[in-house]
């Protein structure tokens, strides 16, 4: 997910750089007021456990491995304007000192990882988390969900980014549809290792989380049985299954929407740079639907593998508690 | 002796109900140098919080130089009392370790010359000057702590306090740290289950536990004194006689 | 990425870029990486010029060529991935061997690999002449957000702290276990999120306390003002070099 330099052209480097600093100085505004003054170090120890955590790679598929992004954990615990300006803390020291991430790409990085995976997730939280029952499991599938969708919500928005001014001449379709795939894999893993690490903050210090401070929860202090992970392992993934199907068709028809706008609106360097323009229309018309169904078909089969992964992990751990 | 620091009836009880200091009073006179001793639990780190306002006591008074400890004289207070943090990688909190020895002076509101100055004599004083542009993270442990020493001793404190100075620390680096704290001529209370560095560079000792004062005296009569240190968990270290070793 | 140690970036030297104000250098690195992302892919010669003024930035801060390459080869997982791109674009199409290989996408792979090269290039150079504090102090006097540069400080400060805790938790969990798979990696990895979390919040607790303690009062004191020299005009002329290949790579196109 961390964009190189070179992989989106000038202008939209730069137009989304403006987006990313706008973005981060409405953050860091909304940030600074609810601050309390001892949330700077701990704004900093907490970027420093993300950053760690990234760097820990979950396996996805065979041969594909994932990291946690982080960008919905920071958000549900910290609140969604402190989640962002942390994990772009993150971002932007990653790509000044560890050249994880172009520099001229920090806009998009900074956007795709930290604001829209933040600002995705927080209302997915508030919202799953109000229609649920109030205990901890519901909280903890709220966070699922929540991560789940702010993972593909950044990967759509590179999808977007790369439709606007991308370079090399991949067919958006084709963009669209591995991103998607392989970002709801990524998704499902960020989704559980979320809902596992807010589990274990609501059952030792349920006063930490922002994202319920407002809510009494009930079961904090209990461990969930076998039953109620069945459940909430099912339902998470049937949420998962039904976001595949109705949000990946819904996007698929942006990226030649956005090809017009871009060729109308004077992004048409970004065009003559790459010269995809032409073949990409034919392609679109001829190759968006199929894409479409490919897209959900891999995001489907993707879901249901990683579920069929995590219970495993879930299953293996629970005997192995049991043995020790 | 005048009491420099001042305890009286200190009481607090954490949000959750637990009572960490159940009155506690006693006094540090000027030069002075007591240890503060006690099992685990027994309050000392709530104690200590408590002496700078940052755990706000319910009922109670601290005094130091004539100063009470009250909301508006908080800074006053923190600067004449320099609290050591049990941890160097909690107190060593800035990029360099000059930057930390300077945090303190400059949030005094010291002109520029000033804070140079003093950050350079604390450096000096635990030997530390040629570490100064160093990361916090890239010392050893005793090079941390004396660094940590450091941070306080900048703001120039009427009383060091230092929570478990030699904790994590080898032999030799304890002993070092020892003879560091024995150079300094600022007044100390140090909260330590290092008894035999109690016995060492303090005459004097005050036992907590339970939240209550157990004992308060000579720190040799403290330590041989059999039944007292049961009572309070205190254990000296195996085939270590206090009697045969000259206390002060 | 095994290490998150920042001072390992850091070449000791006094070099005339080592002993150029931090705020300069990340000027210099920012117009540099602007200038080599504005150049159009296809202006092979331009790349060479701005390898040149990268080159000579290089030799100005006295840095080994081994210890800059060697720097450099962080960026080779996005190497890779630029690898990919002949294989996915679309037409035109050119035969090597039995492969068949888009043009756009062989023109795409060119271009993230020079001009993540050389971005990658110049802020190796700024790390490798500017100690992490210096260029955070370097963006304060830039005007950057305070909360955001005190923010990294922290983080930084903290990294390896945190870094080894996780190590010893991971360790820790390892030898109840056995060999983690990967797989037991991922669940390892969720249940310590949180516990690290708990820790990461009582750890920022501790240093605020350590900071009231001393007298903090909401600000952080900045670093002092910097004894080193500016030197724009020098920047300025090395900044104005990359603009005009740029410029001139643009209007060739």
């Amino acid at each position: 997910m961390h964009v190189p330099d070179g992989f989106i052209n000038a202008a939209t480097s730069v137009g989304t750089g403006v987006v990313a600093a706008g973005g981060l100085g409405v953050s860091l505004r909304n940030a600074a007021r609810g601050l309390r003054d001892f949330h700077i170090p701990l704004a900093g120890v907490t970027a420093a456990l993300i950053f760690a955590l990234q760097m820990l790679n979950f396996p996805v598929l065979p041969g594909v491995s994932g990291h946690l992004m982080g960008g919905a954990l920071a958000a549900i615990l910290l609140g969604p304007w402190m989640g962002a300006v942390v994990v772009s803390v993150v971002v932007i020291v990653q790509a000044l000192f560890f050249a994880d991430g172009g520099i001229s790409a920090l806009g998009v990085n900074v956007t795709n990882i930290a604001l829209v995976t933040a600002f995705v997730a927080w209302p997915v939280f508030r919202g799953v988390l109000k229609i649920l029952p109030k205990t901890r499991l519901s909280a903890m599938a709220a966070a699922m969900v929540s991560a789940f969708v702010s993972v593909l919500a950044g990967s759509f928005a590179f999808v977007l980014e790369y439709a606007l001014g991308g370079v090399g001449g991949a067919p958006i379709g084709t963009v669209l549809g591995a991103m998607t795939g392989i970002h709801a894999l990524i998704g499902v893993g960020e989704g559980l290792i979320t809902a596992t690490a807010l589990g274990t903050v609501l059952a030792v210090r349920p006063d930490l989380v922002r994202g319920a401070a407002d809510v009494e929860l009930s079961g904090t202090d209990t461990v969930p049985t076998g039953r109620a992970v069945t459940t909430f392992v099912l339902t998470g993934l049937a949420v998962a299954v039904a976001l595949v199907v109705f949000v990946a068709p819904f996007a698929s028809p942006h990226p030649d929407g956005l090809e017009t706008v871009a060729e109308q609106t004077g992004f048409a360097s970004a065009a003559q740079e790459h010269p995809i323009g032409g073949p990409l229309a034919d392609y679109q018309v001829a190759g968006v639907e199929s894409e479409t169904v490919g897209t959900i078909v891999s995001g489907i089969i993707g879901t249901v593998i990683a579920f069929a992964i995590g219970l495993g992990i879930v299953a293996v751990s629970r005997r192995r508690a049991r043995s020790a | 002796m005048t009491a420099l620091l001042e305890v009286e009836d200190l009481a607090y009880t954490y949000p959750d109900g637990t009572r960490a200091l159940m009155g506690v009073s006693f006094s540090v006179a000027e030069g002075e140098r007591v240890a503060l001793l006690g099992p685990n639990g027994a309050g000392k780190t709530t104690l200590l919080l408590a002496l700078i306002g940052i755990v706000e006591a319910q009922s109670g008074e601290v005094r130091v130089g004539g100063v009470t400890l009250e909301p508006e004289t908080y800074p006053e207070v923190r600067r004449r009392i320099g609290v050591v943090f049990q941890d160097p990688d909690d107190q060593l909190f800035m990029p360099t370790v000059w930057r930390d020895v300077a945090f303190g002076p400059a949030n005094l509101g010291l002109p520029a010359e000033e804070v140079e100055s003093r950050t350079k004599e604390a450096l000096a004083a635990v030997g530390m000057e040629e570490q100064a542009d160093r990361a916090p993270h890239h010392l050893s442990g005793g090079e941390a702590r004396r660094a940590a020493i450091a941070t306080v001793l900048s703001m120039r404190p009427d009383v060091l306090v230092l929570d478990e100075p030699t904790s994590n620390l080898d032999p030799v680096g304890q002993r070092e740290l020892a003879e560091l704290l024995e150079t300094l001529d600022t007044t100390q209370l140090i909260v330590t289950h290092d008894l035999p560095l109690a016995l060492r560079l303090c005459p004097r000792s005050i036992v907590l536990n339970g939240g209550r004062v157990a004992a308060d005296g000579p720190t040799a009569e403290l330590l041989s004194d059999a039944a007292l240190m049961a009572a309070n968990r205190l254990e000296l270290p195996y085939g270590f006689d206090p009697g045969t070793i000259a206390g002060r | 990425m095994s290490g998150v140690h920042a001072h390992a970036l850091h070449y000791h030297g006094h070099s005339p870029v080592h002993r150029l104000a931090s705020e300069v250098k990340i000027v210099a690195m920012f117009a540099f990486v602007a200038a080599v992302i504005a150049t159009p892919t296809r202006e092979v010669w331009a790349f060479g010029a701005l390898a040149a003024i990268l080159a000579v930035a290089v030799g100005l801060a006295e840095l080994p060529t081994a210890f800059f390459l060697k720097r450099l080869s962080i960026e080779l997982p996005f190497v890779i991935f630029a690898l990919a791109m002949p294989f996915v674009g679309v037409g035109p199409y050119v035969e090597v061997g039995s492969l068949s290989l888009s043009v756009p996408g062989l023109w795409g792979a060119w271009n993230v690999l020079a001009k993540a090269t050389l971005s990658v290039g110049a802020s190796v150079v700024l790390s490798a002449t500017t100690e992490v504090p210096d260029i955070l102090a370097g963006f304060d006097r830039l005007r950057a957000p305070r909360l955001l540069t005190a923010i990294a400080g922290f983080m930084i400060r903290y990294l390896e702290v945190v870094v080894s805790e996780l190590g010893r938790v991971r360790t820790a969990i390892a030898a109840r276990l056995g060999n983690l798979s990967r797989r037991q990696e991922a669940a390892t990895l969720a249940s310590v999120a949180g516990t690290m979390f708990i820790r990461a919040y009582e750890r920022g607790e501790r240093i605020h306390q350590a900071m009231l303690a001393r007298g903090y009062r909401g600000t952080i004191p900045p670093a002092a003002t910097p004894a080193l020299p500016a030197r724009w005009a020098g920047t300025v002329a090395w900044i104005a070099a990359s603009w005009v290949v740029a410029a001139a790579a643009i209007l060739t196109s």
